[in-house]
């Protein structure tokens, strides 16, 4: 009982190695993280990207350039490759450094208005984006349009000079800090059968009059996530990014360069650390180093195949399918680490700790379910996999 | 910077032959095409090709599950290669850890599993500081299989006539990490073929007025599949790409080969669960297809070291390099 086979999709893009420079690259920012750790300027934690906010960390960032590296210099940035970039975000993050203040700016803003912002826009955001100095929220999430992105509600009508706009977004990360987000809204009614069609992006200047943020405290209590009520709040109109009517493409854009990225599978990573260092002088039996092996091979496996998305963009593609297949794996890995210092060493997570084992595991605990949430559902980003197999 | 790549008409080339051949003239074909002795050098009687090529033909073959010692053949031959030896044409087979006595020129002992050891034109072995090149006519043979009925037979000589050679410093390492290369770039292969298969069935099979793919709960088990056959074929594509970068007795190599056998381990245990699962009754029975890749993913996975020894290896480089050395071992 043969079956005709009919050929899969490519669910990875080809290997990738890093240039040689970026290797060079990669040795400078450990001595700056090992020296930044030695004069105690920060300390490790998990979940950096959402929670640790330090905007003179970002500033120091920036003044060793290695903020906005992408970004042309003739815009203040520094004109180096995606993959550069990376080794420089993958290495914060596996060190636990505050990188929170300038993360949706440089990972995602930078980029988009590269793409669709207008020479002013770019004059006005990136070299601000590149000192360290302006922070950005993501305007996306609503209270009735999470997954259903495309079902987004706050509307913009049109006025005189600009638009004036309406709604509320929510889970907005750092948006009490932040001074502008790229908001996602409907500034037409559908076409009939084309629900993607009458959204626009508009950038909104946070502190601007008729726009009232509140936060909207985590299971901890912490301040991370934040309501944006925007109520006849005025958009001029040389802050609509990109085409009216073309914010659903420049979203799913975004979304790409949000997916597959080191953040995906490293915000539980100085746990792992913390474990081996646990573990070193104690007596781990054949069990417990095969756990801990097959976690490291999964970690392997994971930073091959994010690198392999990197590359991909990097030369200009836009891997979908490779790149949601790297969030789902890596965003349930993060939660493995957790089950495994659990299982391997036993100390109680200890939210009120400075720091340490017992802080790092409370934190990542705490954390753990938005992994699995945040920038697509794992469950929605299998409905994208679903489709490139051709199921749906 | 640019990394080297693998020619897609030898994919083609490869793909073709596995799909077309039958078992009785799969290796006559391979000989013929150039791809039984891909990797080994001109003058040794091969064909010249990279690593990499290598590579990527054994992942076709594990998709296909080609009936063929692939895989052995090249291991045989670099293994008397290192040693000076010579090995006659055919398919050949090969040994680690042999539990040989050996005296001068003859050679006494028992190989446990030794992979297609009845038909083997000669079996490698590699023990006691020796390289071996032994005739298994010479041999009684026990005839066993691993799960996915290939064989696994067990060979005993009694002061048979063998061509011995010392065996270089390192052999024993180096072979073992080639053997679980090797093993992890068919166990990618064939977790992309059982995968083929049940999205293929997910599009064909209809339950309820439709074809079972439509169903959100199929759909979201094959894309779990989907990133395991993803992360499996990337691991054992980069440890190869390690190997060509770096050699074999890199110490990166050895984290590489050894992240790929256990990251293509786990990803046979989830993707033949979930290719049965989506294939019902009709996938667990005998005259289906299904089971030619999936008992290889459980045969294969538990081969040239489990993924849990190799895991275990992976805990104790873990451990020596320590809470600040982790991230550098990862890395390198
Ligand atoms: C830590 C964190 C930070 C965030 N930061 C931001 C931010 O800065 N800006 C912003 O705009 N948003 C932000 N978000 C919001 C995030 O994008 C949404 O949580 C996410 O898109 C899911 O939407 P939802 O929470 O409304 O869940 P819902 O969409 O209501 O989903 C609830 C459950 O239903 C499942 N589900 C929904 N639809 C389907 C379907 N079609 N098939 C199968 N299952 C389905 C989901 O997978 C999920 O399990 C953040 C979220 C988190 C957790």
């Amino acid at each position: 009982m043969t079956q005709t086979l009919s050929r899969l999709p490519a669910l990875t893009p080809p290997a990738a190695e890093l240039p040689a420079r970026a290797e060079a690259l990669r040795a400078e920012v450990r001595e700056f993280l090992s020296d930044e750790r030695a004069a105690g300027a920060w300390t490790p934690r998990s979940d950096v990207w959402l929670s640790g906010w330090d905007e003179d960390f970002t500033r120091r960032l920036a003044a060793r350039g290695w903020l906005g590296m992408t970004i042309p210099t003739e815009y203040g940035g520094h004109g180096a490759s995606p993959l550069d970039r990376y080794v420089v975000t993958e290495e914060l993050l596996a060190a636990g450094a505050p990188v929170a203040a300038h993360w949706v700016a440089d990972r995602q803003i930078g980029p988009s208005l590269l793409r669709h912002g207008t020479e002013a826009q770019r004059r006005k955001y990136l070299p601000g984006i590149a000192a360290g100095e302006v922070y950005f929220g993501i305007g996306m999430s609503e209270p009735d349009s999470g997954s259903d992105l495309a079902s987004v509600r706050s509307r913009a009508t049109k006025v005189d000079g600009g638009w004036s706009l309406s709604g509320t977004k929510v889970w907005t990360s750092g948006g009490h800090h932040a001074h502008a987000f790229f908001a996602l809204v409907r500034t037409s009614p559908p076409e009939e059968g084309k629900r993607h069609s009458g959204l626009s992006q508009l950038i909104v200047d946070l502190r601007a009059d008729g726009v009232t943020i509140r936060p909207i405290p985590l299971l901890t209590g912490a301040h991370h996530f934040n309501e944006v009520v925007f109520d006849d709040a005025f958009v001029p109109d040389d802050m609509v990014l990109g085409e009216v009517g073309s914010g659903w493409g420049q979203v799913t854009g975004e979304l790409a360069f949000e997916r597959s990225g080191p953040e995906r599978f490293l915000s539980t990573f100085p746990l792992l650390a913390a474990l081996v260092g646990e573990l070193s002088g104690a007596d781990l039996g054949p069990a417990g180093r095969r756990e801990l092996g097959s976690l490291v091979a999964r970690l392997w496996a994971l930073r091959r195949m994010s690198l392999a998305v990197a590359g991909s963009l990097a030369s200009g593609q836009a891997p979908e399918l490779a790149a949601a297949v790297v969030k789902d794996l890596g965003t349930r890995f993060e939660n493995e680490i957790i089950d495994a210092a659990r299982l391997l060493v036993s100390v109680p997570p200890d939210p009120g700790a400075e720091g340490g084992y017992a802080r790092l595991l409370a934190d990542a605990v705490l954390h753990a379910p938005g992994f699995t949430l945040r920038g697509g559902t794992n469950e929605v980003l299998r409905g994208i996999v679903a489709r490139g197999l051709g199921l749906r | 910077m640019t990394v080297p790549v693998v020619d897609p008409d030898l994919v083609e080339l490869a793909a073709s032959v596995f799909a077309d051949a039958t078992d009785d003239n799969l290796w006559d074909t391979l000989e013929q095409t150039g791809l039984a002795r891909l990797a080994v050098a001109e003058d040794a009687g091969g064909s010249g090709g990279s690593l990499l090529d290598l590579a990527a033909v054994l992942v076709e073959a594990g998709a296909a599950a080609a009936w063929a010692p692939l895989a052995e053949t090249d291991l045989a031959c670099r293994l008397a290669a290192t040693a000076g030896l010579e090995v006659p044409a055919g398919p050949l087979t090969f040994a680690l850890d042999a539990p040989l006595s050996v005296d001068r020129d003859t050679v006494s002992g028992t190989l446990a599993r030794v992979p297609w050891g009845r038909s083997a034109a000669a079996v490698v072995a590699l023990g006691g500081g020796s390289v071996v090149v032994l005739d298994p006519a010479t041999a009684t043979v026990v005839e066993g299989t691993n799960v996915a009925e290939e064989p696994r037979d067990t060979l005993t000589w009694s002061s048979a006539a063998a061509t011995v050679a010392a065996a270089p410093d390192g052999a024993a390492a180096e072979f073992a990490l080639r053997a679980a290369l090797s093993r992890s770039l068919l166990l990618a292969g064939a977790a992309r073929g059982a995968l083929t298969r049940a999205v293929g069935y997910a599009g064909e099979r209809e339950q309820f007025g439709r074809p079972i793919g439509r169903f959100q709960a199929i759909q979201q088990q094959l894309a779990l599949a989907a990133a395991e056959v993803a992360a499996g074929g990337a691991a054992a594509e980069s440890a190869a790409r390690v190997v060509v970068r770096d050699g074999i007795t890199a110490p990166t190599a050895e984290l590489a080969v050894a992240a790929a056998k256990v990251r293509t381990g786990q990803a046979a245990t989830e993707v033949a669960r979930v290719a049965h699962q989506v294939h019902g009754a009709i996938g667990f029975t005998r005259e289906h297809d299904l089971r030619l890749t999936t008992t290889r993913l459980w045969a294969w996975r538990d081969e040239d070291g489990t993924d849990g020894d190799w895991a275990q290896r992976i805990g104790d480089l873990t451990l020596a390099a320590g809470a600040d050395g982790l991230w550098p071992l990862v890395t390198a």
